[in-house]
């Protein structure tokens, strides 16, 4: 076996200085009756090749780009990464080595997420941007429980138009804790209705998509003074953040938390994970803060170097009064997202950002002159919501034996939306793919 | 000793990214425009955020320098106790990045995403038989999600049947993120200590184990590197009071084909596939954490969840009684496709073969460090063993000093000061890919390190001197923190 480079002769040599005449020996400190007894029933090992062939059957199987033209985000979005970004991540000096508990053999991942922090900061109009969690659901959900802990209130509002997913999440990691969760009802324009949130009492903070599921723009700044009048802390949440190389980020908007989905931002689709849990908020409530934090010092020379820090907030210190279970992070993710920020740059992004605009508005053009309706007149991104109004079911299902998936069936999450699906554009589908569905659909 | 492994060859000091770049390069091809600008609303749009501006030249030396000042697995020996830092597969890689699985979206529909559906449904079906167990959710995103996700199932069981405990058993010997994954669903921990053998006594169990009680949180083989011989008795008394036992399955790579968590006791259990199934760490994450059930806990798991239908994979929400969604979507299936590869690759025996060579070599080195370092519980460990400072005190050398220190010798210290039940602990985790020859380097590393701490501590003290900074202050950064640039 190719990962294991014991010989014979080495075993029997470690064996012998140990004091054990035989490897089953090892395991003497298992009783008998924890012993599993017979061999695991799992399949023969397979060669490289084997497992090389089997592994490409699988993912044979899969609809994708160019054989598929896939109108579809909801929270996953289809962008460019640059070939330059998958070299580097396959350095092994980044990939193969842990959390950085050893500052002086690993400045590499330190100084890179030092930069991602402050990249994201930038980009989000944060003070403060922790090294990442797991991806936007989670992320979402921590920041909730940040801002209970903050104001030692029991009640949290969200819009209905966050992501349905990440809603769920936060359902799952409030349950326990007895916390309520109200729900923002939508306004007919496609935005959050945020009137209620002065009749909510006890309210610990209220929560924002921008871009929102719907893929409209919301008016943040409004909601924000809404929100610091009810008095809860205001979090914004985003699935798409290329919108803010074009659109003003929430940190100018009056956010106290701003967390999402990064994917993004350089990191392939994946089935939906790994993802990037972005995390910022305000350096007044930094110790409040999950998960790790990468901080600038010196060395014993002065030399500039880079830690970990503030610990103490974590659980390996604090243990059951930590801020979070955090341990690992996404750290691979925040590098390739830094990586990627860094390629587009400021002048890359707004170009970037302002193409998917565009190329969402031909598309809104081409299916409204198509006869389909654009629901909401809200500004969008590079997502919005049509309705079909000779059914979605039959449309959606012919489209698909041209391998033209036309966007999200919204009813499964929304039922009043029954006919409605949530399409996207990215720069990866050309004038000509949109062309293709507008005709299709006209008739 | 031989001329060290430790050196100094050239590396490059490297600005912060923005303090590169011109203003009008850029490191990306952008797309074609081949549609109208259209009109944009002037009071939404921002001014972009203030990022440089660098041509790919400038990306990819940027980060190859970085990438030098790192100590991967791929550099050396990375003994890190708890983390099972083994090697990583090469192969794994190239097939977690194949376009069908990397452009793979979520939602698609189930008849589009047969492929990322079925290997999701092997991979549930190969760890629920290294363990023993019968259901399993691939949807926690980390070890601590993990727990996290088995605690929200402990919790939903007791809430399902009417019950509110309010308590959870933990060792001492258990991770660190145990207690606060617990007090995450309200639970208090009630600490037990390990025996003077370093395992939890039944006795011990038996004293706190009440009806208020939700269960125990139980790391086997603990992190002493000691297997829980009492497992079986403990868990009957868990049982008999309407508790569950939680096992946390970061050692699991001690025991595969050796012992089946789920046939002696354990009623749910997280696994990390980026220890015990060879995922690459990352640098902290992307990992994975699912977690193994047995049946009767199975309608609790995360939804959505695979099922299959005569070869036909779908996706299913219904569930009434799940606790709902972990994730954004199914989990991190990168690192899933990478673990599917490593378990297919290895088949049962050598799955045997890895975690029997893994205690085999943390046996070797606790053997031949014996004498040179303390050693608290002298037992026959599993795949990680655990010294202390303890000889080194009357020269005032510390466990960090040489761990420092090892770095000039050219290896990754293990852990430090973790398990805290052992004072100046230093946590040794070999891994089975590491060979004799490698394993004996670093046993002559250690013992020229103790030998150095008794005739120039001043070496330890100083010590690291070849890496590209020397020991950082790390109250200075946590005082006056500086978090962005």
């Amino acid at each position: 076996m190719r990962y294991l480079p014991h010989t014979e002769e080495d075993i029997a040599a470690m064996l012998g200085a140990v004091g054990l005449e035989s490897m089953d020996d090892l395991f003497s400190s298992v009783p008998h009756d924890c012993r599993m007894h017979g061999e695991l029933d799992l399949p023969d090992p397979l060669t490289e090749w084997e497992l090389d062939a089997f592994m490409n059957g699988l993912a044979g199987t899969m609809a994708g780009s160019p054989a598929y033209r896939i109108f579809m985000g909801a929270g996953s979005y289809s962008h460019y990464i640059p070939e330059s970004l998958s070299y580097l991540l396959g350095r092994s000096e980044f990939s193969t080595a842990y959390t950085p508990y050893q500052p002086e053999i690993s400045q590499g991942t330190l100084q890179g997420i030092y930069e991602y922090q402050t990249l994201v900061s930038r980009l989000l109009g944060m003070e403060v941007a922790n090294a990442s969690m797991y991806d936007g659901a989670s992320a979402l959900a921590e920041a909730l429980l940040m801002a209970l802990r903050i104001t030692k209130r029991k009640r949290v509002a969200v819009s209905r138009l966050v992501h349905p997913h990440y809603r769920a999440a936060a359902r799952t990691y409030l349950r326990p804790g007895g916390y309520e969760i109200v729900e923002l009802p939508c306004l007919e324009s496609g935005r959050t209705d945020i009137a209620g949130v002065s009749a909510i009492d006890d309210l610990a903070a209220v929560v924002i998509q921008s871009p929102n599921f719907f893929g409209c723009i919301e008016d943040l700044r409004a909601a924000g003074e809404a929100i610091r009048e009810a008095g809860g802390l205001f979090i914004v949440t985003f699935t798409e953040p290329l919108a803010y190389g074009l659109f003003k980020n929430p940190g100018l908007q009056g956010a106290d938390i701003v967390c999402g989905e990064g994917q993004s931002l350089g990191l392939p689709q994946s089935f939906g994970g790994p993802g990037l849990g972005m995390f910022a908020c305000r350096m007044k409530d930094v110790r409040s803060m999950p998960g790790r934090l990468v901080g600038k010092t010196i060395d014993r020379d002065g030399k500039t170097g880079f830690v970990l820090t503030l610990a103490t907030r974590e659980q390996h210190i604090r243990r059951e009064k930590a801020n979070s279970n955090i341990c690992t992070n996404s750290s691979l993710c925040a590098l390739a997202s830094a990586m990627y920020l860094a390629s587009v740059g400021r002048t890359g992004i707004r170009e970037l950002a302002a193409l998917n605009y565009d190329k969402a508005a031909y598309l809104k053009r081409g299916l409204k002159e198509a006869g389909l309706t654009i629901t909401f007149d809200s500004p969008t991104f590079n997502e919005f919501v049509v309705a079909f109004p000779r059914g979605l079911k039959n449309t959606y299902d012919t489209l698909l034996e041209k391998r033209i998936v036309a966007g999200l069936p919204l009813a499964p999450w929304y039922p009043e939306y029954a006919d409605h699906a949530l399409l996207c554009v990215t720069e990866t589908m050309s004038r000509e793919d949109m062309d293709v569905l507008i005709k299709e659909v006209r008739q | 000793m031989k001329e060290s492994q430790g050196t100094s060859g050239l590396i490059l000091n490297e600005p912060l990214l923005w303090e590169k770049g011109k203003e009008g390069r850029i490191g990306f091809s952008m797309p074609r425009r081949d549609v109208v600008p259209s009109p944009l609303d002037k009071d939404l749009a921002g001014d972009g955020p203030d990022i440089p501006d660098l041509s790919e030249v400038d990306v990819v030396r940027h980060y190859t320098r970085l990438s030098q000042w790192n100590f991967g697995v791929d550099t050396g020996m990375y003994p890190l106790g708890s983390c099972t830092m083994k090697y990583n597969p090469k192969i794994n890689e190239k097939l977690a990045a194949l376009s069908g699985f990397a452009c793979a979206h979520p939602l698609l529909p189930a008849e589009l995403s047969q492929g990322a559906l079925e290997l999701m449904w092997r991979l549930e079906r190969y760890l629920a038989e290294i363990t023993g167990m019968d259901a399993v959710t691939l949807q926690p995103a980390a070890g601590a999600h993990g727990e996290l996700t088995g605690m929200l199932i402990i919790h939903a069981y007791h809430a399902h049947r009417g019950s509110n405990r309010s308590k959870i058993i933990v060792p001492d010997t258990a991770h660190g993120t145990n207690p606060a994954s617990a007090s995450l669903c309200g639970f208090s921990s009630i600490g037990v200590p390990s025996s003077e053998t370093g395992v939890v006594s039944p006795e011990a169990v038996e004293a706190v184990m009440d009806e208020e009680t939700a269960g125990i949180m139980i790391t086997n083989p603990n992190t002493l590197g000691l297997f829980e011989e009492n497992i079986r008795r403990i868990a009957d008394i868990v049982h008999a009071k309407g508790g569950l036992v939680y096992g946390d399955g970061a050692n699991m790579n001690a025991v595969m084909g050796i012992v089946q968590m789920g046939k002696i006791g354990f009623d749910v259990m997280h696994l990390n596939l980026h220890k015990t199934f060879s995922t690459p760490h990352g640098g902290g994450g992307p990992g994975s954490g699912p977690v193994c059930v047995k049946d009767f806990l199975a309608p609790f798991l995360p939804v959505p969840r695979v099922l299959s239908d005569t070869g036909c994979y779908r996706l299913s929400e219904d569930f009434p009684e799940s606790i709902g969604r972990m994730h954004a979507f199914h989990g991190n299936f990168g690192v899933m496709v990478k673990a599917l590869c490593y378990i297919m690759t290895m088949g049962g025996e050598g799955l045997k073969q890895a975690s029997s060579r893994a205690v085999l070599n943390a046996n070797y080195i606790k053997e031949n460090l014996k004498e040179s370092l303390h050693l608290p519980y002298d037992r026959p460990c599993m795949h990680e063993c655990v010294f202390s400072d303890r000889l080194q005190e009357a020269e005032k050398v510390t466990t960090l000093d040489m761990a420092k220190r090892l770095m000039d010798y050219g290896f990754h210290p293990p852990t430090i000061y973790f398990p805290l039940v052992v004072h100046g602990a230093l946590m040794i985790e070999p891994t089975e890919t590491e060979s004799k020859e490698d394993l004996d380097r670093f046993i002559e590393a250690m013992r020229a390190i103790v030998k150095e701490a008794q005739d120039h501590p001043d070496r330890l003290k100083e010590a690291p001197r070849r890496p590209k900074v020397r020991r950082l202050d790390e109250t200075a950064a946590a005082r006056k923190p500086c978090l962005a640039g």
